[in-house]
């Protein structure tokens, strides 16, 4: 390509060794493909990240500050997260949410995994209309689902007041409906990848059904199931929209928690809740990216 | 793939679980509420099945007419701002170098997964009057008049006699930011992608022919993504629309979108009939987009081949 060749200017020799490096680096023309070398789009893209990611980095920051008053920087501290694990109702919130999430990812992997299975191995008349109906969940603006489970567990006389962890369950069912699809839709990228002919192999070889998902399928599996796994946690512990509709006074979970401590005042016991939040998300959201990276490089359909 | 006949245990023991959890907890809710959508209120939590449309036609009252056109008004405003900055960015990440794209993708995916309460939380301290907008505002207005004194034109007091910090916070502006803040990345991703896919020979074609950047990007790169845009466009707007706690944090008074009606009408309002068909007309807005796109991007694809 001849834009990538340098052009020797006349000028160049007189100017200092360091200076001159540069100058000859400015001197190779942009081509008119590379984009990333203007200006104009790398102002772009900076200021969009850094006005996605300051609102974020200064509330974490803050939870750090030696202030009640979440405004000038005081001085760094640990006194709000001592504070928010001793908030009796804020901690009680943080076991609620990661209890249910802990069940949300046990039931919905499972049923994520045989959704995909059965879509992914099987012919059977109305096949349309059922993908379509498991896509549903992900589809439909969350409110309305939240809504409707709330009216459902009215309607139904849903049991209320039992004791811990039960009282938990109208939040875990809800939040396994609309997570096991988003688990579906993840094996099913993984599984667009599997060779067909490794089952038959093995079924020839005698192996049964049980035996063959066990030991060939499943393990060529685990990736996409981690990923869906760790996907189904963090959907579950960030959820807060149809949270909000189906638990009641004794069942709160860290979002709906955060959002009326948010309504009441705004204190860095939040930003700390919050961080503490932003943190096992971001860690699980990383996990599972890494693990579905190969699979997408390895299967160019699979995406 | 087999038919399912060929292995019936199977396909059974795959099957009956999910579809199961499906049908009770996610197409019975939705069928409850759609029934109670045609229903009467009689008493606190006494619904009456009598088959009525006042529901839907309440809907058309001018009181929510209006609250519907102003939240789809904020909410079509924030879209707008997300396809203006999401094009430069999605651009910028489809043309990085191999090895900066999977960390430019990292780090716009990355905001998606905090909590989007959390996100909107944020912006309280951005906004608020003593807060990070207003001090950078401050700032510029201190450099701003200290410039102005040297020059000589202190006197005149151009920028005031002092910085009178915006009141940015609890209003729709602020909404409108909300939303654009929660949703960017909804609308980089189908950008991205598509530009991604896009054939740069024409681009290279088209600077050959002498078009400029902006030239080649509304006459060839726009028209061969806006598949993309579509996309981003309804899974920011649709959302949008729905997320009752924006304006519950950062708006006004009269700011509201149509999620705070429907979650007034199932909670403090306790209307469900009338909210159930709101959520409803949501639903179908939703399913009406998705079907308008299906059916502009089914017959773009035919017109390429």
């Amino acid at each position: 390509m001849a834009n990538l060749q340098t052009h020797p200017a006349e000028g160049e020799r007189r100017v200092p060794k360091g200076r001159a490096e540069r100058v000859r680096r400015r001197r190779v023309p942009i081509g008119p493909l590379e984009y990333c070398r203007r200006w104009w789009l790398q102002l772009i893209v900076g200021t969009t990240f850094l006005l996605l990611y300051a609102p974020i980095a200064t509330l974490v920051a803050f939870s750090f500050n030696d202030s009640r008053r979440n405004i000038v920087w005081r001085g760094f501290t640990f006194d709000y997260y001592v504070k928010a694990w001793n908030n009796q109702s804020l901690f009680d919130a943080f076991v609620n949410s990661l209890t249910i999430a802990v069940i949300n990812t046990a039931v919905s992997t499972v049923l994520g995994v045989l959704a995909a299975l059965l879509l992914w191995r099987f012919r059977f008349p109305g096949k349309a209309v059922y993908e379509g109906f498991t896509a549903l969940p992900i589809v439909i603006p969350e409110i309305c689902m939240g809504v409707a489970m709330m009216a459902f567990f009215a309607r139904v006389g849903w049991p209320t007041g039992l004791p811990w962890p039960l009282n938990l369950s109208n939040i875990t069912i809800s939040h396994i409906a609309f997570s096991f699809p988003f688990v579906a839709v993840i094996v099913r990228g993984r599984l667009i990848g599997f060779n067909r002919e490794l089952e038959d192999a093995s079924k020839d070889l005698g192996a049964s059904e049980w035996q063959t998902l066990r030991h060939i399928v499943l393990p060529y599996l685990r990736p996409g199931v981690v990923a869906g796994a760790l996907i189904a946690f963090t959907l579950s512990l960030d959820d807060f929209i149809i949270t909000f509709f189906t638990s009641g006074p004794d069942t709160i979970t860290l979002p709906v928690k955060i959002f009326s401590m948010v309504r009441f005042s705004v204190t860095p016991e939040v930003n700390a809740a919050s961080t503490v939040l932003i943190i096992i998300t971001v860690i699980a959201t990383v996990a599972a990216t890494r693990l579905q990276a190969p699979t997408r490089r390895g299967n160019p359909g699979g995406g | 793939m087999e038919s399912w006949r060929q292995n019936r245990v199977v396909f059974w023991l795959l099957g009956i679980p999910p579809t199961l959890w499906l049908a009770l907890f996610f197409v019975i809710p939705l069928g409850i509420v759609w029934f109670i959508s045609f229903g009467e209120k009689r008493g606190v939590v006494d619904i009456a099945i009598t088959g009525t449309l006042d529901n839907y036609v309440r809907a058309l009252q001018p009181l929510y007419l209006q609250i519907f056109w102003k939240s789809i008004w904020m909410a079509g405003a924030a879209t707008l701002i997300c396809l203006v900055v999401g094009y430069p960015v999605a651009f910028a990440i489809a043309f990085a170098p191999e090895r900066w794209k999977i960390w430019l993708m990292l780090a716009v995916i990355l905001p998606f997964w905090i909590n989007i309460l959390i996100r909107t939380y944020a912006l309280i301290a951005v906004f608020r009057t003593r807060g990070f907008a207003n001090f950078t505002l401050e700032w510029l207005w201190e450099k701003g008049d200290w410039i102005l004194t040297t020059v000589g034109l202190g006197e005149y007091q151009l920028l005031g006699e002092r910085f009178m910090p915006l009141g940015m916070l609890y209003n729709n502006f602020a909404v409108s930011m909300g939303i654009v803040y929660a949703f960017l990345p909804f609308m980089i991703l189908p950008l991205y992608a598509n530009i991604e896919k896009l054939d740069r020979s024409y681009m290279e074609a088209s600077f050959d022919l002498g078009a400029g950047h902006w030239r080649t990007f509304t006459s060839v790169v726009f028209p061969l993504t806006w598949h993309g845009a579509l996309s981003g466009i309804i899974i920011v707007f649709i959302p949008a629309l729905g997320a009752f706690f924006i304006p519950e944090l950062l708006g006004g008074t009269d700011s509201q979108l149509i999620g705070n009606v429907i979650e007034r009408q199932f909670k403090s309002a306790n209307d469900w009939p009338f909210g159930g068909a709101l959520s409803f007309l949501l639903m179908y807005a939703t399913f009406g987009a998705l079907a308008l796109r299906a059916a502009l991007v089914g017959r773009g694809k035919g017109l390429e081949v």
